[in-house]
């Protein structure tokens, strides 16, 4: 088997007195989408910022391609992106522009090649020239896509990509994402709070509920965990009766 | 009108400053340093005004090497907050930017606002003044460079108050750099101030240049290299420990999980 691009063993982060995340332990193989799936508070998105290194952990280790998060941050950030709806690229750049900035950021080969390949994919080629700020919510989440793509990353980060987009730009979203994920080796992190998204796309997920992982499996294991009818069913019985489910 | 609703916004202003010492500040802020500023000027021009020939030259003088100390500020911390209004500071740091190398491209571009800037107001003093900046000469450009270190010190040391305690302290980026102003001696000379604020202009560079300025553009005025020497040997410490803060403050948002805050 090949040695996973992502390992998390005993990731734990306090915030004062709260426990955001609790010895967490995951890997992430090469191909493979792993869904983070939970209630708000679970602890998500916390993980997602310890694997950007945004955040320090309390405990625990992160080795990505086989380095260490700490001592090698830049090299493994170089072959990394993500995309998060908190985030957004600066307001008064062009589409255009601001896939430039992080084409050289990222140090892009054949940067105009590769953001013109980007926007016709995402269908933002005849909007090009356009800022940022006049952007719709939907158009603003493609090209943080498009960003999140602009360095052929070999582990992407996805924050709920497609929460504001529409059931058809969604779709082809995840389309896209399968097809770049046969053509070569990439692995993403993908949270969601739509549970048929996450049955669609993950190849396995983690259920995290106050900072825990309760489950982890394929969809259909993690459904027959907690049995559920599907992973929405699941998703409410943890959310609304908490760790006592178990 | 309804007294209610007009009570609610105000109640909505009034929980604000309850909780924020920067815009509480703010109120107290801005009339002190007017008051303190317009009033050595006042005294100044009271004490010397038969003896300020070159009064024109010194006025217009520290107003463009005024300008210059608060663009390099700017040029810093208003070039940060570009990135945490518009919510992208969470993607140039997941990139695999270093912070130092965001340290470099503001200060280069602080550099930028300064040289645009600076030709502007020269080219204005001339036009409408007939005052010709360059004609002080090449011995105030390491004064510049003082005030530039400076400048960059304070506009680092502004972002890591906002790393720290977050939007609240988004107003230092406007404000800090002129608390400096009334004891920098920008338009009066130190000897004008009182003793204890005396003391406090010693430890600011940009007392030095001024001084500076004001005895190279006097007739007969020599180089004043000793003050030079202790202005840029302030501005330097003062940048080397903003860097210093800036990157135990950046250690220490990653740890509290503050950097992802940042901007909310």
């Amino acid at each position: 088997m090949s040695e996973p691009f992502v390992s998390v063993k005993g990731l734990t982060k306090d915030f004062k007195a709260l426990r955001a995340v609790d010895r967490v332990s995951f890997e992430v193989r090469p191909g493979e989408i792993l869904g983070l799936l939970g209630p708000n508070g679970a602890g998500k998105t916390t993980i997602i910022h310890m694997l950007l290194g945004l955040t320090i952990p309390n405990e625990g280790e992160i080795r990505i391609f086989g380095l260490d998060l700490r001592t090698h941050r830049q090299k493994i950030l170089q072959q990394m992106n993500f995309s998060s709806t908190s985030t957004e690229l600066p307001y008064s750049l062009t589409i255009r522009e601001s896939l430039r900035v992080f084409a050289r950021l990222y140090d892009v080969k054949n940067r105009e090649e590769k953001i013109l390949g980007l926007l016709q994919t995402f269908g933002l080629l005849d909007i090009k020239a356009k800022t940022v700020r006049n952007l719709s919510t939907g158009q603003r989440t493609r090209l943080n896509l498009c960003k999140a793509l602009i360095n052929d990353p070999r582990v992407l980060l996805l924050d709920e990509p497609t929460s504001s987009l529409d059931p058809d730009i969604a779709d082809k979203t995840r389309r896209f994402l399968r097809k770049v994920m046969t053509e070569r080796e990439m692995s993403i992190l993908y949270t969601s709070h739509n549970m048929r998204e996450m049955e669609e796309i993950c190849d396995r997920v983690l259920f995290l509920h106050k900072g825990r992982i309760l489950a982890a499996g394929t969809p259909d294991e993690v459904v027959r965990f907690f049995r559920g009818k599907n992973l929405e069913d699941a998703f409410l019985k943890v959310a609304r009766q908490g760790e006592d489910q178990r | 009108m309804s007294g209610h609703r007009i009570v609610a916004v105000c109640l909505r202003y009034l929980y604000l400053y309850k909780r924020s010492a920067p815009r509480l500040m703010e109120i107290f802020y801005w009339p002190l340093l007017d008051l303190l500023l317009w009033g050595f000027i006042t005294l100044y021009l009271a004490r010397y005004r038969q003896n300020l020939p070159n009064f024109v030259a010194f006025l217009l003088g520290a107003l463009i090497l005024w300008d210059i100390l608060f663009r390099s500020q700017q040029g810093i911390s208003v070039s940060f907050l570009e990135d945490v209004w518009s919510r992208n500071f969470l993607n140039l740091f997941a990139s695999p930017l270093r912070p130092g190398e965001y340290l470099v491209s503001l200060m280069i571009m602080s550099i930028f606002k300064i040289l645009i800037a600076g030709a502007v107001m020269s080219f204005l003093a001339w036009l409408f003044y007939s005052f010709n900046f360059f004609l002080i000469g090449i011995s105030l450009v390491p004064f510049i460079l003082s005030l530039v270190m400076l400048g960059w010190a304070i506009g680092i040391a502004t972002m890591s108050f906002i790393l720290r305690f977050g939007q609240e302290a988004e107003i230092l980026a406007w404000g800090i750099g002129l608390l400096f102003q009334p004891v920098s001696a920008v338009f009066y000379p130190v000897s004008i101030l009182p003793g204890f604020l005396r003391v406090i202009a010693k430890a600011v560079p940009a007392s030095y240049v001024f001084e500076g300025m004001r005895t190279v553009i006097s007739a007969g005025g020599r180089f004043p290299l000793r003050p030079l020497g202790v202005s840029l040997a302030l501005s330097a410490s003062y940048l080397v420990a903003s860097l210093i803060l800036f990157h135990f403050t950046f250690q220490s948002v990653r740890k509290k999980g503050l950097l992802t805050r940042i901007g909310e």
